[in-house]
């Protein structure tokens, strides 16, 4: 049983490891934009797949991440990739700050605030805070990223960096959602007065989940950063927050192949149709609203997990 | 002093517009629970189909400014109602017993949608409005010039707005929609056919949005496809200060936050404007999540 799962992802794993071999630049570098979206997708689907909180102001943590990369690389030279978890912290903090006085909201509601704290940042961005964003223009001169003396350059050596870190982030969504802090937020999603009714501190793992996949969405910047080695506010936009949104709940909420396959479909699927440029959003648009309509939990929705107490303590009263 | 009094009837003029878009926001969200994202569009489509009939049909040169004007109103909302409607029926009525989420996104979809269409349809330039259909003039208000144009905005925003209270409070069908805001099985189980309320919700939001929209056009002059979302954002937070679900309040609400945005353009920041005022949208959730005229609920349990 096991090993058939591990054979199936060996087998997609190794599958899309070739896909540079096969490809030209700019069909991996399309794959290079999947792989980002995905992390942010995984990251936001721990904040909205499964502390069931309506964040629609995620590229605002991908931004604070994106920046400090780029502020500290262009100022002190110090490596792109150095600066991860850098990024992660400075993103979470930010989270945290934010998320404090706000998450005990109601659902539409912290949809609004996230909205509005994403517009302030993209506005702040805009107004060179500080005098260290650049404004508009934003920041350009990021210096390429250096693994050990291997310089990436390429798209098809951006993709091995950016899916081996979709790689790790599926790893430790995955082992997040089988901790005792995934089982609580789960159990919160379902129904919270009854989870704090038996003991969770439903605030705390709100603030936790939130604060958590905030930090996953800037360490997600910093890559974003030292790929493009230009980064303006534009990129950073509400309509980038909506991707994310979307296709976490086409793909499947909480749902990490959902995800997956969302991040394929909603980046993908415009690059395909690349030749209807102009009615590509349109009619995108319009499969939004179908989808909801006729598959509402998404393509690939989360199964309802079982929890099975060990042997020992089965059938002990004679059940 | 003169400073001062020139933003606020600036700020009153926008706020009117902001408060004529958030009575959509506020009728669906009371009776629906549904922060409906393609409102903003709804806004930009009025301001287009305005500038279509006015140039197509040449209403102003026919008519003469204001009974022509007074036309294109009413044409305008008839039509942006019917687009309303039209998306009620598509996109929302059958998400109605779904999870809260779809709706969202379907309300997003929309929204990519119509916004993507305006811009296949007209291109992705900004459109002017013909200049000179209303006359250039100022009122003398005590020494204080008002461009007439601000003053007939802010004047047709409170007609409007009054017209709408009065129906929502005196007719049947108001009585039957401040019933389905409450609680909408007792409304059906009290006979009241909640399918023809929602209905009304979405002729009523979107045709006050396209007048708005109409006002923008004609009193900026210039239009684009993206300019809804700002405006929609913008008359949301303005729900949400009055009180979300309460008429009043989102009149209250869109005249206060276009005095806030007005004044604080002029003395702390033009390029902080909108930052402003989503920065009064979260001091307000956090202070006060009802808004100013909201009523505090117990959450149901």
């Amino acid at each position: 049983m096991i090993w058939s799962r591990f054979l199936t992802y060996g087998l997609i794993a190794a599958a899309l490891a070739a896909c540079p071999l096969f490809l030209n630049p700019y069909w991996t570098d399309v794959l290079n934009s999947i792989g980002l979206y995905a992390a942010l997708g995984l990251s936001l689907n721990l904040i909205v797949g499964h502390a069931g909180l309506f964040n629609l102001g995620h590229a605002a943590f991908y931004a604070v991440g994106a920046y400090t990369a780029a502020i500290l690389n262009t100022h002190f030279h110090i490596p792109i990739l150095m600066l991860m978890p850098l990024c992660g912290l400075t993103a979470g903090l930010f989270a945290l700050l934010i998320a404090r006085p706000i998450i005990h909201l109601r659902g539409d509601y912290l949809c609004i605030v996230t909205i509005g704290v994403g517009e302030i940042v993209r506005i702040a961005l805009i107004n060179n805070v500080f005098g260290i964003t650049g404004g508009a223009n934003g920041i350009f001169g990021i210096s390429r990223p250096n693994l050990f003396g291997w310089v990436i350059r390429q798209p098809h050596e951006f993709f091995y960096l950016i899916w081996a870190f979709v790689a790790l982030t599926i790893f430790f969504f995955h082992r997040l959602e089988n901790s005792r802090f995934g089982r609580a937020l789960n159990y919160l999603r379902e129904d919270e007065t009854a989870a704090e009714g038996s003991g969770i501190d439903t605030a705390h793992y709100k603030l936790m989940a939130f604060v958590l996949g905030a930090a996953w969405a800037g360490m997600v910047g910093n890559i974003y950063a030292a790929k493009m080695t230009i980064i303006a506010p534009e990129s950073f936009s509400f309509w980038e927050s909506v991707v994310m949104f979307t296709l976490i709940i086409l793909g499947g909420s909480g749902s990490i192949p959902g995800v997956l396959l969302g991040a394929f479909l909603i980046v993908g699927l415009p690059e395909v149709f690349r030749g209807f440029t102009n009615a590509r959003m349109m009619v995108f648009g319009a499969a939004m609203i179908a989808m909801m309509i006729f598959r509402t939990g998404g393509i690939l929705p989360a199964r309802p997990r079982r929890y099975r107490l060990p042997e020992q303590y089965v059938g002990e009263e004679g059940a | 002093m003169e400073e001062f009094l020139q933003q606020l009837t600036n700020g009153l003029a926008v706020g009117g517009i902001y408060a004529l878009i958030a009575l959509g926001y506020t009728m669906v969200y009371g009776v629906l629970k549904l922060i409906n994202f393609a409102h903003g569009d709804l806004f930009t489509i009025g301001s287009y189909l305005g500038l279509t009939l006015l140039t197509s049909m040449a209403l102003v040169d026919r008519l003469g400014p204001v009974a022509g004007i007074a036309v294109l109103v009413l044409m305008v909302m008839g039509l942006v109602a019917l687009v309303g409607a039209l998306l009620e029926r598509v996109a929302y009525r059958p998400l109605r017993h779904s999870p809260r989420l779809s709706a969202v996104v379907s309300a997003l979809g929309a929204s990519i949608f119509f916004s993507n269409a305006l811009m296949l349809i007209y291109g992705a330039r900004f459109q002017v409005y013909p200049q000179g259909i209303l006359p250039k003039t100022a009122i003398d208000l005590f020494g204080l010039y008002v461009p007439l144009v601000r003053v007939l905005m802010l004047g047709t925003s409170v007609v409007m707005m009054i017209a709408l209270y009065t129906f929502i409070q005196k007719t049947k069908i108001g009585t039957a929609i401040r019933a389905a805001a409450i609680d909408q099985d007792a409304a059906r189980l009290m006979g009241i056919d909640v399918n023809r309320v929602i209905l009304m919700v979405f002729l009523i939001g979107p045709a006050l949005g396209g007048a708005a929209g109409l006002m923008v056009g004609l009193h900026y002059g210039q239009i684009n496809f993206t300019m809804g979302w700002v405006y929609g954002l913008k008359a949301f937070t303005a729900a949400i200060l009055g009180g979300i679900g309460n008429i009043p309040g989102a009149m209250v609400g869109g005249i206060l936050l276009g005095v806030i945005e007005a004044l604080g353009a002029a003395y702390l920041s033009v390029a902080w404007k909108d930052a402003i005022a989503f920065g009064v949208l979260i001091f307000i959730l956090i202070v006060r999540p009802t808004g100013l005229l909201g009523e505090r609920v117990a959450e149901k349990v």
